[in-house]
């Protein structure tokens, strides 16, 4: 990747990925054994709060200027990603309360803070904010790789608008960035994992949590032949990690008032004391079934130290952890989907460290159905980086590219192709029963091309080859009821038991074909033999079939036209 | 992308008689396309792309159509939510939030119990967006006047709390459709009058959906299960709401029970109330119901019918059984008729039988004297007697028509004496291999 390639450009092109998040940012690039490689700054740190503070003229960016929030919060401006590209009445500035206030400067957003060394403060946009930030990423990156960065791939969440694109684009310049491609966070996400060396390319419908620090947004995302579609999103802007720091703060300054009769939120600083705390002990929980929080002179001069454990934290957490697993239940629903069908579910953001929240969504889908959190998987990525890896290998693909290049490829005329509306696959009809096998299932960007093997009956002979589009349903069967059991007379104290299992239905995924597309026939097969059925979709709904006896020379082919 | 699956499902075998042009035969086509937006990521969106630009250039056209008809993912923001705050509403605190109308406050007036959770969010966001402390604060406005901005915070939070948005469901009274007066059901007519406030009552079932009051020409089972369902509704209703608030610091235990106490009093009589309001209207509509005097005039006049047929049934059986009886009589009366000339007529073809046997055998005896016995000259004593003999022999073997054949056939002989011995002898010779007589009985005819 380091290599010069011959491009000529003016200066040689070197891009990274950049996770941009309205709490959090991480930066990642290629490294040259392939592998994608989350950048740590100076301080060492992987996520990189996105916050600028302020002291005298000095800028301190990152977990640096979080600190800042308890002295200094009128000069440290923090969660402005969303205030990008936004007219200051469709702001929410809530999280924004103990930091810098967001202010109306003409149509845009922006702060009024002491940024130089002098007394007077200055008005500071938020694109310019942004530019700041985007430039202290892009020097951490250059001082680690010892290259100078000059191109990204940036991740936007999915409900971007074209204004926010373009101010992210803009700023992005300012800070000698060339943004060589915007790309959704779920997406980014999905490629985390499907980037890695070891993937393989297969047909799957993948839900993407994306849980950040104050906004949540799910996604769900049809994987098919390493295409990528976006069916459904949802997104909660209340719901995040910083909900479940609020479980925490309160849970602790509950304890403090009972012990020393004041309430520490009262006091800003308090406040923002117990909030920075209790967000290192909310992660803390993730990782350990103890944390400790200690804040020196939370309120009225009193140190305070206490533990909670993760089960008391669960607990009181309940709540908002059925709002996370709600979210997800809307999103599936939203596709026009049912749970079981699936395949994996991806954690991706700061708050899927969260061990309960992953547990949960087990229990929402079926066993078949993969979950990539921490928790559940021992083979799952660290969920925040997810977002930075992708857009790291996005940047390793495009790096070589035009701009023109790019910019011709993501446009809409490309990338707006059909999908199947219905899936295609080969019926299979015995004596007893007709079965469904689906090739290509619905949502499959065209063209597409699938090839399966079937086995052929015991004695070989001629075979008939039917495909046809189905349709799945979902069969609920009532397990059979255990009234039995209850019946005896003397059941004076099951009481406590009998209500205990309440027998659920059992759902299960049953296709039926809806409509036969084409027949073919093969001749005279060898007993025990194979036969490799190819189906090709046209983006016109045309067909080619072929089908041969594995190892046979001779194919059956046959095509039907399409509609448009 | 073309990597093999295998499946370990066996093929079925070709059917006899499917036959097709080069073994293929198309049946159908496919369903129409969903166009999408596919994510411009990954190596094989690059190689597609590759593919797709190849050697094309597009018109603006064609780009423009592109966007168009591709499906959204992403909802846009078109909600009717009321923007227009009342300006006495902006005034409340939230510390009295029980007297405050939570959906007013969020702009949902119009949804009321409708309001889905999601739009309770959404229209939780827009006026956060609008109220925001920190937004006035920046604009210039008062720092503290956050008043409105917790009135949204508590409304929010009370809405999404499924149990707590019962509870003010149970007392909103602006959700509440009175009902009509006479003069509107006069207008209007009862069902489209009364309508509306059954809905709204219909709000607080717990089962779910809640039958239609229906119009003229709903089925009576439909109507009887509309009032079913009024006389046993299942309600979920309950008045915490309206609960004395119970004094948190502790002014004692005693004064803390039985405020409760009081509570829970005024719940169940307002409940209690709430039952027999409830059936007052339910009764009161059943009252006017122009359907139930439909049905039960239906009904009686369906009763009626059924009774007359009944009658007329019973009647038509009697008829029946009258006529019935009648034919009876009448072919028991015949069958004695025709039995008795049966046997009048039986009687007299039997003596008339029994005559010509006698003429017959008068016949047969006179034949044989006709001929003298076959003897030529005076017949001897010994030849009468044997020839009598033989004929009396064959006489009583012979049955009737037998009796009247050989008869004839005697009479045609006449008193050619060779002639009446063979008409015997073939006689006796049939007899013999009938095995009436046996071959040494007839003595003469041999």
């Amino acid at each position: 990747m380091g290599e010069p390639n011959g491009v000529s450009t003016e200066v040689e092109r070197f891009a990274i990925g950049i996770s941009f998040g309205n709490s959090c940012s991480s930066i990642a690039r290629i490294s040259p054994e392939g592998k994608a490689e989350v950048i740590a700054n100076e301080e060492g740190d992987r996520q990189i709060p996105s916050v600028l503070s302020y002291i005298d003229g000095e800028e301190y960016h990152g977990t640096q200027a979080k600190a800042q929030l308890v002295r200094n919060s009128k000069n440290t401006v923090a969660y402005f990603r969303d205030y990008l590209g936004k007219e200051f009445k469709d702001i929410d500035p809530t999280p924004s309360h103990q930091s810098a206030h967001p202010q109306q400067n003409g149509s845009t957003v922006a702060f009024t803070i002491r940024d130089t060394a002098s007394e007077t403060p200055n008005t500071v946009t938020v694109s310019e904010i942004t530019t700041r930030h985007l430039r202290r990423l892009k020097q951490s990156a250059t001082d680690f790789l010892g290259k100078d960065v000059n191109s990204a791939v940036i991740t936007v969440p999915t409900d971007f608008t074209d204004a926010q694109r373009t101010a992210l684009v803009a700023a992005a310049k300012e800070a000698g960035i060339e943004v060589l491609q915007l790309i959704a966070e779920p997406v980014a996400a999905v490629m985390a994992y499907d980037g890695r060396p070891e993937a393989t390319v297969s047909d799957k419908l993948v839900v993407v949590a994306d849980l950040g620090g104050t906004r949540s947004d799910v996604a769900v995302v049809a994987s098919h032949g390493g295409m990528y579609t976006i069916l459904a999103t949802a997104h909660d802007y209340e719901l995040g990690g910083a909900s479940l720091d609020q479980i925490i703060i309160d849970h602790f300054a509950k304890e403090f008032m009972k012990k020393h009769k004041t309430d520490p939120r009262e006091d800003a600083r308090g406040l923002a004391k117990l909030k920075l705390e209790g967000e290192g002990t909310r992660k803390a929980l993730s990782l350990s079934p103890n944390a400790q929080l200690s804040v020196e002179s939370l309120a009225d001069g009193i140190d305070y130290g206490s533990t909670i454990n993760r089960t008391r934290f669960e607990m009181l957490s309940g709540k908002v952890f059925a709002q996370f697993t709600g979210l997800i239940e809307q999103v599936v629903k939203k596709a026009g989907l049912d749970v079981l069908d699936i395949d994996e579910v991806i954690f991706s953001g700061g708050a899927s460290h969260t061990s309960k929240i992953a547990q949960l969504a087990q229990n929402i889908f079926s066993e078949k159905t993969t979950i990539l959190a921490p928790s559940t998987s021992v083979s799952a990525l660290n969920p925040s980086e997810l977002s930075a890896r992708g857009a790291a290998f996005q940047a390793s693909l495009v790096q070589e590219f035009d701009h023109e290049d790019i910019e011709q490829s993501i446009h809409p005329m490309v990338t707006a192709t059909p999908h199947l509306s219905k899936a295609i696959g080969v019926e299979f009809q015995s004596a007893t029963e007709t079965t469904f096998q689906p090739l290509l299932t619905a949502e499959t960007a065209l063209p597409a091309r699938r090839i399966a093997q079937y086995t052929a009956p015991k004695d070989g002979g001629d075979i008939l080859v039917r495909v046809c589009e189905g349709a799945r349903e979902i069969k609920v069967t009532k397990p059979e009821a255990k009234a039995k059991q209850e019946k005896p007379a003397d059941d004076s104290d099951s009481d406590f038991d009998s209500d205990d299992e309440e027998d659920e239905d059992i759902r299960e995924i049953v296709w039926k074909t809806e409509k036969p597309v084409a027949e073919l026939a093969v001749k005279g097969v060898k007993a025990g033999g194979k036969v490799e059925v190819m189906v090709h979709v046209n983006p016109d709904l045309g067909l080619q079939i072929a089908v041969r006896e594995v190892g046979g020379s001779t194919a059956v082919r046959g095509a039907i036209n399409g509609s448009a | 992308m073309a990597s093999v699956q295998v499946v370990n499902v066996s093929l079925p075998s070709l059917p006899s008689g499917w036959t097709a042009d080069k073994d293929f035969k198309a049946v159908g086509s496919l369903s129409p396309a969903t166009q999408r937006t596919i994510e411009p990521v990954g190596p094989h969106f690059l190689a597609y792309a590759r593919r797709k630009r190849h050697n094309r250039t597009f018109s603006e056209d064609e780009r423009i159509q592109a966007e168009k008809t591709v499906k959204k993912t992403e909802e846009e923001d078109e909600d009717d939510f009321s923007d227009n705050e009342d300006p006495m509403m902006l005034q409340r605190e939230a510390k009295d939030w029980k007297g405050q109308d939570h959906y007013a406050v969020l702009g949902l007036s119009k949804y009321r119990w409708r309001a889905t959770p999601d739009m309770i969010k959404r229209a939780h966001r827009k006026k956060v967006l609008r109220h925001h402390p920190d937004k006035k604060a920046a604009m210039g406005q008062s720092d503290e006047d956050d008043r409105f901005f917790k009135c949204i915070q508590k409304a929010t939070e009370l809405l999404l709390d499924p149990t707590r948005r019962r509870q003010f469901d149970s007392v909103d009274e602006a959700a509440d459709v009175d009902s009509p007066s006479k003069s509107t059901i006069a207008k209007k007519g009862l069902y489209k009058a009364w309508g509306p406030t059954f809905v709204a009552e219909g709000r607080f079932s717990n089962k779910q959906p809640v039958p239609l009051f229906g119009d003229d020409n709903s089925t009576q089972q439909d109507v009887e299960s509309f009032y079913n369902f009024w006389y046993n509704f299942d309600s979920w209703r309950s008045f915490e709401y309206l609960d004395e608030d119970i004094p948190d610091d502790g002014e004692g235990r005693h004064q803390k029970r039985q405020t409760e106490k009081k509570n829970a009093n005024a719940r169940s009589k307002r409940k209690a109330e709430d039952n027999a309001r409830l059936r007052e209207m339910v009764d009161e509509v059943l009252a006017l119901d122009e359907r139930i005097k439909k049905f039960r005039q239906q009904a009686r006049a369906g009763k009626d019918a059924k009774r007359k047929a009944k009658e007329d049934e019973i009647k038509r059986i009697a008829d029946e059984k009258k006529a019935a009886k009648e034919a009876e009589e009448k072919a028991a009366k015949e069958a004695e008729e025709t039995a008795k000339a049966e046997r009048e007529k039986n009687k007299k073809n039997k003596e008339a039988a029994k005559n010509a046997a006698k003429k017959n055998k008068r016949v047969l005896k006179g034949s044989v004297k006709d001929v003298n016995y076959f003897a030529d000259g005076e017949a001897s004593a010994g030849q009468v007697d044997s020839v009598l003999g033989d004929v009396e022999l064959i006489m009583g073997k012979i049955d009737v028509d037998e009796l009247a054949a050989l008869a004839e056939k005697l009479s045609i002989a006449g008193k050619d004496g060779a002639a009446v011995k063979a008409a015997y002898t073939a006689e006796a010779k049939r007899l013999v291999e009938a095995g009436k007589i046996k071959e040494g009985d007839a003595k003469v005819f041999v």
